[in-house]
């Protein structure tokens, strides 16, 4: 299946390779050059790239692209999600996923590389396993290995892969018990010109950060499960009880992990948290243009809009913007022409503003493109789809655990044409 | 070169030194002194004591392999350590290893014993990665060890290490395909492995290594079919994609009634053949066979298994694994009945939030399902909406989506949302905006005409790309009805003097010409720029002025003659030869000449027939025949290893294939003739596939214990290990046998005593303790000097010493040991007469005053007396030289089995020459060329003269490194050079060693697993007896006897001739000529060999 990947970074250099089968030669990236140059984004590389000998599928994260080279024939997304989850992987062992990290945990990379692929083929992905195989290093433990000697390989043979519930790992002691539960919702829409929505979706997940002794056995209901189109689970949820009863039932691994995604569909009416007003104009044959663009709550319950962010790629022509925030900080990248404007939070009694001139091009018409808006913003404590966990239960171990829930709105691809 | 890539290495080095990791290094202020050195220090560290530096020096090297650059100089010192402690070291030599090994595979080979130690453990992850890491080492000798260890595994208790086993299939498979009947064997024993461990890797196995052999699959279809959701997801996608397939073969096509209505009788030709060639009276009878058919199809009732299949994957569609849901999907697209089709929408919908490398795989295969179901994914349409911050892949596939989802109903939507698109920055995009514009056009007949305004509109557009997309898209549209629209030709006819984009020209110049009906004014003046302009242009907007040329001269010759030969003479002198082509013949065409033939006749024909409008098709239209979700429907082309998605059969296949009868363990069913040898299974209900993980548990353990008593041949031994299971506590047996050791071994200890006291010598049972101990060790060095010495020493001292000795030592073991030399002496004498007389004398001399001396000796074991028996078959001779090749000289070779005296290690041969021609030869003598790696030869001594029609022979020495491999010689006469191969058979690369009985059992007992090798065969009725065992093992390996209590077992033992590794031979007989053949051997390779040798010698 994988037979080889190669990590290359953003100027091209190929700073790590792993063979799982022959060696081939990192001379087969070139023709993955080749593309990259072909493709004027980063992001446009094409994830498949065939060459006469072999198939080379990327992932491109962290500004890392993660290039597998294949012989034969095999499901493309296969490779796809194995590769997304070896930078999960690394991600959740060096906290980030970037070219020094790796660089300078190469041994612990090549050591989880090695057990998450047999011949190209996934053999431990689960993090539970793998951290038991192989301990992620710490600064304690880097310490603690310097003056013992001892090392970050676990000595004893992981037990989980053989058991039943291959993603917990045994013997889990706290001191502590705590679960906690985050709801997670995203928020994608596309707003039309006028302001009325074009399509709006809500995506959701539940995270969850599970310290508990010993085999807990959870559940975890709700009070509006018929709210959940569609759904899909960790492998620990069972989903018979899914399917009968809508309650989730799991023996958790161990740590933080995503316990369930979810989608709420479009046919449900979205509430949309926030509406901009703007006016975005070029006069034709004067070298400026207007920009004036105003944000307001709308339909968030009393919660506060936090953390937003608005950012506009302004057409190729503008060459500086001349802009007044009412609050926060905007920037204006004259390479790019990436606007981006930090708000902060959005005060319902003064709402936020930015009002100015665009210069551009001497001498260059009008631009016929407008700008896309993209907001970003948080709302606490509130999920806009209305779910409600019900109850959460443990069983199978005596002590009480302590439980909580957190609910958070976010904007997803939140965009408004202008 | 070598220097810069020195300095690399030495900054590399340097780098590291600010990394955490290595800064408390004590060594490495040392290391970087010494550059010019490379990887002294590392092979220093790795050669010390202490665990910390070798684990140093171990983690740079991995991170240089990690960095691409050449470690390999340090195979031998690295390979050291593959038995470290340290758990680390070992595995980052493990992973150094599998790296390196090919490149250096004899070298690799020292490490191999480690892991065959490792395939031994108790316990069983250790087994597994013993096993991963054997079969990862790409070296080819090592194969038939592999297959062992693979066919071992493949019945271990633990299912982990099954899962490796099944992992390790391809591997080997990869590494010599000619074992494939053997592993699809092993394949077979694992599919019907009831964990879900095991499923997953086993199905990736089978699709590796033998995806035709789908009868393998029927027996665990409904099996699969249960354990799938509990599978790892990895696994699930293997299995999903294989029972796609399978699927394929052995249901009817849910859809068939449903597809005969849509095609309306047109795609179905196939079907009705062979009933139309039945009733042949009528043709109007098409429609009656085809409602007939429809009649015969209408009942379609699922079979249960196709049902079971659907109901079973359904919950996958909710993994979290974006590869399972894909999996899932494609299955139910080209499985399910169309009704049920519709749920994978959903999934895939959800999808599309994932990575872009995701999305850009799912709305690959989105796009082609649109096509074909479009009503599946038109509630979700406005999720294929696109933003601007989507990368141009992505956003293009999208468009392809919308187009193919539009219709009547949502035209007008999708083309508002298109106006939008148009006006993004993003110009590739816009591109296909226009163009998605047009099909939707071509497609829907309402909207033609409000697409074609748009279209103009662009025209007008600042940005070239977009008005040279949109002529070209609107040409595609206007063919359709030209009449209507001549103004909108006159406007293209006047961008003619802005737009550069070639492809563009080409177009506008195309339509004019081919409407120059409807602009008789413009066209002749658009020529006439055009040849104004022609040296300039592209070569696809010259060919177009050429076609337009010949077009206004058919039509409106009066104006445009002067123009087209213009333009024509233009042409005959252009570089490209298509260009001087095309006049050419366009010349000869239109141009009317005296030589012209009949074809210019027809020339307005030709130019301004009616050109049928092009049909503006999807990219991904007939994309699914290919299997949905695979890379080959990805890239549109099959890539290697591609499985053709089979075409559904028109007649199901036998359902009850799939059957499992209850479990009987020795029936054969009644489908002996799909060899399907293995033991049947229990059942599998349905609702225990559908259990969570708490109840897989239960199966886990049931099918563990049923897959124990099912394996017959080795029950013993998996019960054994069953009670060691995880503790590695020590097998019942395996005490069993050290006590019973024990007390062999006392009492053995006690007739030994016993029978020295009787001789009242005390030195001499020193002396013997002595020899046991020597013959024990395995480097007996002693021992094997005095044997050659005694054999083939011409001098008569030793000879005495013999003598001398013998008479003395009038012990047990000694005698035995003398036996032992006077079998293969008494070899050689039977051998010789066959042969040459010259060598042998002295030989024959020393066996006959040794045959005296033994004469004199007492045996008082009677149980030794048999041994004595030696092989009275003469040796078998081999050719070496053919007299014809050899010009008159001919040479053969035989292995006569005396040691061979200049070097211990060295296997005699003796060569035979004969000089058939006419003259003499001259210098007959020897080169060595070409030897394998560690061979090495002792040359015979030059015969200096070999007169014709005579013959001579000598003795020469191969140390053939105790492999089968041919040791490549060169022999030279004074005048020729002849190459020359001699292989060894197995049995001679060993030299016979005596045993006693316990020393044989001790020894075999620690030889067993891996190093036993166990063969059943029947003995012919004449050759059942002892006597004829023993001479015809000893004919076929050079072994010596070692005596047995029993009288059904024969023992036999020896030490390969290089490496004196132990070689146990057992031959235990039982009733009717039933026998069982053992084998333990610490070299597998030899082991295996020597099995088949013997056995062919037992049987023939």
């Amino acid at each position: 299946m994988i037979h080889s990947l190669f990590l290359i970074n953003a100027s091209g250099d190929i700073f790590l390779e792993k063979h799982w089968k022959s060696v081939v030669s990192r001379s087969v990236c070139d023709y993955f050059f080749e593309a990259q140059e072909r493709a004027t984004e980063p992001e446009n590389v094409p994830p498949v790239i065939p060459t006469p000998h072999h198939y080379l599928i990327s992932v491109l994260r962290h500004r890392i692209y993660f290039v597998a080279v294949i012989q034969s024939e095999v499901p493309p997304l296969f490779v796809i999600e194995f590769l997304h989850r070896v930078v999960d992987t690394f991600q959740d062992y060096f906290g980030v996923c970037t070219e020094a990290a790796i660089k300078d945990n190469v041994v612990v990379v090549y050591e989880l590389l090695e057990e998450m692929l047999d011949n190209g083929f996934p053999l431990a992905t689960e993090s539970n396993i793998l951290k038991e195989l192989i301990k992620p290093p710490t600064i304690l433990r880097t310490m603690v290995n310097t003056i013992t000697g001892s090392t970050n390989v676990g000595e004893q043979l992981p037990t989980g892969q053989l058991s039943v519930v291959p993603w917990r790992r045994t013997g889990v002691k706290y001191t502590n018990n705590e679960a906690y539960f985050d709801v997670v919702e995203e928020i994608d829409a596309i707003i039309d010109k006028s302001g009325s929505t074009i399509t709006a979706e809500i995506q959701g997940v539940i995270d969850a950060c599970v310290k508990l002794t010993g085999m807990p056995d959870l559940t975890l209901s709700f009070m509006n499960p018929r709210l959940l189109d569609d759904v899909s689970f960790h492998p620990c949820v069972r989903f018979k009880r899914w399917e009968a009863e809508r309650i989730l039932s799991f023996i958790p691994p161990d740590g933080n992990f995503r316990l369930l995604s979810y989608h709420v569909s479009s046919q449900n009416l979205v509430a949309i948290p926030v509406y901009v007003k703007h006016n975005i104009t070029f006069r034709e044959g004067s070298s400026q243009g207007r920009f004036d663009l105003t944000l307001g709550p709308k339909q968030t319950m009393g919660k506060a809009v936090e953390s937003v962010l608005v950012s506009s790629q302004l057409p190729r022509g503008v060459l500086n913007a001349n802009l007044n925030p009412s609050q926060g900080a905007y920037t204006f990248d004259p390479v790019t022409k990436l606007l981006t404007w930090d708000v902060g939070k959005i005060n319902p009694q003064k709402l936020p503003n930015l009002k100015g001139t665009m210069n551009l091009q001497a001498g260059a018409s009008k631009p016929d493109e407008n700008p896309t808006i993209n907001i970003q913003f948080k709302i606490q404590q509130m999920a806009i789809s209305g779910l409600k966990v019900n109850r959460l239960d443990m069983y199978g171990e005596k002590y009480k655990p302590f439980k909580g829930i957190k609910y958070m709105t976010k904007a997803g691809k939140f965009q408004v044409r202008t | 070169m070598s220097a810069s890539s020195a300095f690399n290495e030495e900054k590399m080095g340097s780098s590291s030194v600010g990394e955490a990791e290595y800064a408390y290094d004590p060594v490495s202020g040392k290391i970087f002194s010494s550059d010019y050195n490379r990887h002294d220090d590392l092979k220093e560290m790795l050669d010390s004591n202490k665990d910390s530096l070798k684990l140093e020096a171990m983690k740079r090297i991995v991170a240089m392999i990690a960095r691409g650059k050449n470690a390999s100089d340090l195979f031998p010192a690295v390979v050291k350590n593959v038995a470290c402690k340290n758990i680390e070291v070992k595995k980052l030599v493990y992973v150094y290893l599998v790296r390196y090994a090919e490149e250096q595979q004899d070298l690799a080979l020292l490490s191999i014993s480690t892991f065959q130690r490792g395939l031994k453990d108790p316990n069983q992850l250790i087994r597994a990665s013993a096993l991963r890491v054997l079969s990862s080492i790409r070296v080819t000798i090592i194969v038939p060890i592999m297959m062992l260890a693979i066919k071992e595994a493949a019945s271990d208790m633990s299912p982990y290490v099954r899962k490796t086993a099944a992992h390790a299939i391809p591997k080997l498979y990869s590494l010599d395909p000619e074992q494939k009947d053997q592993l699809i064997e092993v394949i077979e024993k694992l599919l019907a492995d009831k964990t879900t461990l095991v499923a997953g890797s086993v199905v990736m196995a089978f699709e590796e290594v033998c995806p035709e052999r789908i009868d393998l699959i029927h027996k665990n279809y409904r099996k699969l079919c249960n354990l799938l959701i509990d599978v790892e997801e990895w696994g699930q996608v293997v299995i999903i994609n294989m029972l796609t397939r399978y699927a394929r073969t052995q249901f009817l096509n849910p859809n068939l009634n449903e597809s005969l209505l849509e095609d309306g009788g047109s795609g179905d030709k196939t079907f009705y053949g062979s009933d139309e060639d039945e009733d042949d009276d009528e043709k109007e009878n098409k429609e009656k066979a085809e409602a007939a058919a429809l009649a015969k199809r209408k009942p379609y009732v699922m079979d249960p298994d196709h049902r079971l299949l659907l109901r079973n994957t359904k919950p996958l569609l909710q993994s979290r694994n974006a590869a399972v849901v894909m999996a899932v999907a494609q299955l139910y697209f080209h499985l399910a009945p169309k009704a049920e089709v519709g749920v994978i929408a959903k999934a895939l919908v959800r999808l599309l939030r994932s990575h872009s490398e995701v999305q850009f795989v799912v709305l690959q295969n989105v796009a082609t399902m649109t096509i074909r179901r479009r009503g599946m994914f038109e509630p979700y349409l406005k999720s294929f909406y696109i933003r601007s911050t989507d990368p141009t892949l992505i956003k293009i596939l999208k468009l392809e989506v919308l187009t193919n989802l539009a219709n009547e109903t949502n035209i007008s939507t999708i083309l508002r949302e298109f106006q939008t698109y148009i006006k993004s920055m993003d110009k590739d995009f816009v591109a296909a905006t226009i163009q998605a514009i047009g099909r939707c056009a071509t497609n829907i007949g309402e909207v033609r005409d409000t697409c074609l305004n748009g279209l103009v509109q662009l025209l007008s557009n600042r940005d070239e790309l977009v008005v040279a997309e949109s002529v070209v898209v609107i040409k595609k549209l206007l063919q359709m009805q030209p009449e209507k629209h001549s103004d909108i030709i006159k406007h293209m006819a006047k961008l003619t003097d802005n737009i550069q984009v070639p492809m563009a020209r080409a177009s506008i110049l195309w339509l004019i010409g081919e409407y120059c009906e409807h602009v008789p004014k413009i066209a002749p003046d658009v020529l006439r720029k055009m040849a104004k302009s022609f040296t300039y242009e592209e070569d696809i907007v010259k060919l177009q002025i050429l076609n337009l040329a010949a077009k206004l001269y058919l039509t409106n010759s009066k104006q445009t003659k002067l123009l087209t030969q213009y333009v024509l003479n233009l042409a005959k002198y252009d570089q490209n030869y298509d260009i001087r082509d095309r006049a050419r013949f366009i010349r000869q065409l239109i141009v009317p000449t005296e030589k012209s033939g009949a074809l210019s006749k027809y020339a307005k024909k030709l130019f301004l027939a009616l050109k049928p409008a092009p049909v503006l098709e999807s990219p991904f239209k007939d994309r699914d025949h290919f299997q949905l979700g695979s890379l080959s429907h990805l890239l549109n082309a099959k890539a290697g290893g591609y499985q053709e998605l089979p075409d559904w059969p028109e007649a199901a296949p036998d359902p009850s294939v799939r059957n499992v009868e209850v479990p009987e363990w020795t029936k054969c069913s009644s489908r002996e003739k799909r060899k399907e040898k293995k033991v049947e299974k229990p059942f599998y209900s349905d609702s225990e596939g559908e259990s969570g993980p708490t109840e897989s548990a239960d199966s886990e353990t049931n099918s563990a214990s049923a897959s124990d008593s099912a394996s017959d041949s080795e029950q013993s031994r998996s019960s054994s290990e069953s009670e060691e299971s995880d503790e590695g506590s020590e097998s019942e047996e395996e005490k069993e046998n050290k006590n019973k050791k024990k007390v062999v071994k006392k009492a053995v200890k006690e007739s030994e005593s016993e029978q020295s006291s009787e001789e009242e010598n005390r030195k001499l049972e020193k002396k013997i303790k002595q020899q046991e101990k020597d013959s024990e060790t395995v480097s007996d060095d002693e021992e094997s000097d005095s044997e050659s010495s005694q054999s083939t020493s011409e001098d008569s001292e030793s000879e005495a010493e013999v003598k001398k000795k013998a008479p003395v030592s009038r012990t047990p073991p000694k005698p035995v040991k003398k036996e032992k030399k006077e079998m293969s002496l008494l070899d050689l004498d039977d051998f010789e007469p066959a042969t040459s007389p010259q060598v042998t004398p002295i030989s024959t001399l020393l066996s006959n005053s040794l045959v005296t001396d033994l004469e004199g000796l007492s045996l008082s074991d009677s149980v030794l007396a048999p041994s004595t028996i030696t092989p009275s078959g003469t040796l078998k001779s081999y050719e070496l030289l053919h007299r014809i090749t050899g010009e008159g000289l001919s040479v053969e070779y035989c292995f006569g089995r005396q040691p061979f005296s200049p070097d211990a290690n060295m296997v005699a041969v003796q060569l035979q020459f004969t000089n058939n021609s006419t003259s003499e030869t001259k210098n007959l003598h020897m080169k060595d060329v070409k030897l394998q790696s560690g061979m090495r030869v002792k040359e015979f001594p030059e015969i200096e003269l070999l007169p014709a029609g005579d013959t001579a022979s000598a003795v020469m020495g191969i140390d053939f490194c105790d492999s089968t491999q041919a040791a490549n010689l060169q022999l030279c006469t004074s005048t020729r050079k002849f190459f020359v191969s001699i292989q060894p058979p197995v049995g001679e690369l060993m030299r016979p060693v005596f045993l006693t009985e316990n020393e044989f059992k001790r020894e075999q007992g620690q030889l067993m697993g891996m190093n036993e090798l166990t063969e059943k065969l029947i003995l012919d009725a004449k050759y059942r007896n002892e006597h004829a065992i023993v001479q015809r093992v000893t004919t076929a390996a050079h072994l010596s006897r070692v005596p047995c209590g029993s009288d059904n077992e024969c023992r036999f033992a020896g030490r390969t001739v290089t490496s004196g590794s132990l070689v146990l031979v057992t031959v235990a007989t039982g009733e009717e000529g039933v026998a069982q053949l053992t084998v333990n051997c610490e070299k597998m390779v030899i082991g295996t060999m020597l099995v088949k040798d013997i056995l062919l010698a037992l049987t023939q």
